[in-house]
């Protein structure tokens, strides 16, 4: 049984679909990528796989539960097994860097504060912030906030790890490290991880699989290489970097005539 | 003549559906509320409590006793001008004590604070949905109305009973200094004839009035950061819409308050 498994998803804002008749099913302890423009409907499909949103149809299932009709206590269940870091990082800025990755664990366990102290050394140090763990997030670089989501991601040692735009905002370097960091843990920890992204190099080093969304439909669902070999026009636009057409030379001439008459009426 | 009975339909529409949102976070509330009693709730919710409680109740004291202390005054100095034309200038005592109790208190006290802490609860709640922080809380499994609101209205409830009594204290006071100036009336004498004209209903109706206060302006701060659609600007509009509606629906309910009370006796 797949981990997570999409049946026929369909959302829709004011009548303007967004996402139509999405099927797809991630495997336990895959790496699957959500790649896609700007507005392709990638961040909003993560927001129904994490149960943030309700569709207008079909499901999403996640470890057996169909969290688009579920109840909430059924959903409180399925969220103990997933962990989100979100594009902005979201973490607490009232609260310290520790503190932030101890409160799923003083809210939801019932461990001693020492062992808890513990834990979140061990979660700071597997993502680099062993140090850093008295600071507040706004006295930290783009790069350890992000880090610093993933650590909280991480404390509740969740099957599975949903990461939003990690590398969006961040330099090269920076980008490339914690790419390596998605590597070790799913190494380390066994984890199905989820990454939304842009980055096609930084998709192409993690994912075992890729979904590539454009206006809200898969155009190729494939490994790093099927992806690479595809010839669906979308997904070769996409990766060749070939522009859109925003401006059409006759449509701007057009205007730019009506323009000059209405003046000259003057 | 249709584009304003679709006016009138539509207003009347979303009034009916801010007032629906609203009892529906307060029933939300009282049902998460016993997360943030000390002993028997959350450890760290009650520590939240205790934190709001001193940023409501604490923070306010020098704002809320210099208003009740001018207030008392403007309100000693009105009186007399009028009641010494008659030769009734000890009912100034009643006027400031009895205003003040039941009264001037508590709706001076939930102004104060709507400004203060309304506008602060909309501004860190439309902030934390902006930056995704609610939406973190829930992918945690955690409820922000347990989480974020409870806390919040658990401290409003504590703090603002609290402010308003301070708040009659120093309104009276005032009104002794007057009294202490103008007459040369000995404190304690003035206390005296304080505690002769209250009584214990007088209280504890203006105590009754700053909880419904309480429930107001934490609801209504905490409706409108949750309202928050979009970016920063839409967190400045909820800031002043919080001030606005609760300073609005505080004077409302005071109306009906005092209504019921004198038309039952309770006055």
């Amino acid at each position: 049984m797949p981990m997570i498994s999409i049946r026929d998803l369909v959302v829709e804002y004011e009548g303007r679909r967004v996402l139509d008749k999405l099927n797809l099913d991630i495997e336990a302890g895959e790496t699957m990528v959500l790649l896609g423009g700007s507005g392709s409907g990638k961040s909003t499909l993560l927001r129904h796989i994490i149960g943030l949103e309700r569709p207008k149809s079909g499901s999403v299932i996640v470890k057996g539960v169909d969290i688009t009709n579920c109840s909430p206590s059924e959903l409180k269940n399925v969220r103990h097994s997933i962990g989100v870091a979100f594009q902005s990082a979201a973490l607490f800025n009232s609260l310290t860097v520790e503190d932030n990755v101890a409160l799923p664990l003083r809210e939801h366990t019932a461990l001693a504060p020492s062992i808890i102290d513990l834990m979140v050394w061990m979660k700071l140090a597997v993502v680099g912030l062993a140090d850093f763990g008295k600071l507040h997030p706004q006295e930290l670089s783009g790069g350890m906030k992000k880090r610093g989501a993933v650590a909280r991601a991480l404390a509740l040692d969740p099957e599975i790890l949903v990461l939003d735009e990690p590398s969006a905002g961040l330099d090269p370097i920076v980008a490339a490290e914690l790419d390596e960091l998605i590597l070790l843990l799913k190494q380390t920890f066994h984890m199905t991880v989820v990454v939304v992204t842009h980055e096609m190099a930084s998709a192409f080093r993690i994912a075992d699989r890729i979904a590539m969304l454009h206006q809200g439909s898969f155009r190729s669902v494939g490994t790093g290489e099927e992806i690479k070999a595809s010839q669906d026009p979308r997904v070769r636009q996409f990766l060749d970097r070939v522009p859109e057409e925003i401006a059409k030379a006759p449509s701007v001439a057009a205007h730019f005539e009506k323009y000059m008459q209405r003046k000259e009426a003057f | 003549m249709a584009t304003v009975f679709e006016s009138v339909g539509k207003r009347t529409i979303e009034h009916l559906d801010y007032v629906g949102s609203l009892n529906i976070q307060l029933w939300s509330t009282l049902r998460a509320i016993k997360s943030a009693l000390p002993l028997v709730g959350n450890r760290y919710r009650w520590q939240a409590t205790v934190r709001q409680m001193l940023q409501i109740g604490y923070d306010a004291l020098p704002m809320v006793s210099l208003m009740a202390l001018c207030t008392g005054f403007i309100l000693a100095l009105q009186g007399a001008s009028e009641l010494r034309r008659f030769g009734a200038l000890h009912y100034v005592i009643d006027l400031v004590a009895v205003g003040f109790t039941r009264e001037l208190g508590p709706l001076l006290t939930a102004i104060a604070v709507s400004g203060r802490s309304g506008s602060a609860f909309a501004a860190e709640i439309g902030t934390m949905k902006v930056t995704e922080e609610l939406d973190s809380l829930r992918v945690m499994a955690l409820e922000p109305i347990e989480f974020v609101l409870a806390p919040k209205y658990l401290a409003a409830l504590i703090s603002i009973p609290c402010l308003t009594i301070v708040s009659n204290c120093f309104g009276i006071a005032a009104g002794g200094l007057f009294m202490f100036f103008s007459t040369r009336l000995a404190p304690l004498l003035y206390f005296r004839y304080v505690l002769e004209s209250i009584a214990l209903h007088d209280v504890i109706t203006g105590l009754i009035k700053s909880v419904a206060f309480a429930t107001i302006i934490a609801h209504v701060g905490c409706l409108e950061g949750f309202r928050v659609r979009g970016g920063p600007d839409s967190v400045g509009r909820s800031t002043t819409n919080a001030v606005v509606k609760s300073t609005f629906l505080v004077i409302v309910a005071d109306a009906i308050f005092t209504a019921i009370f004198y038309f039952t006796g309770a006055h």
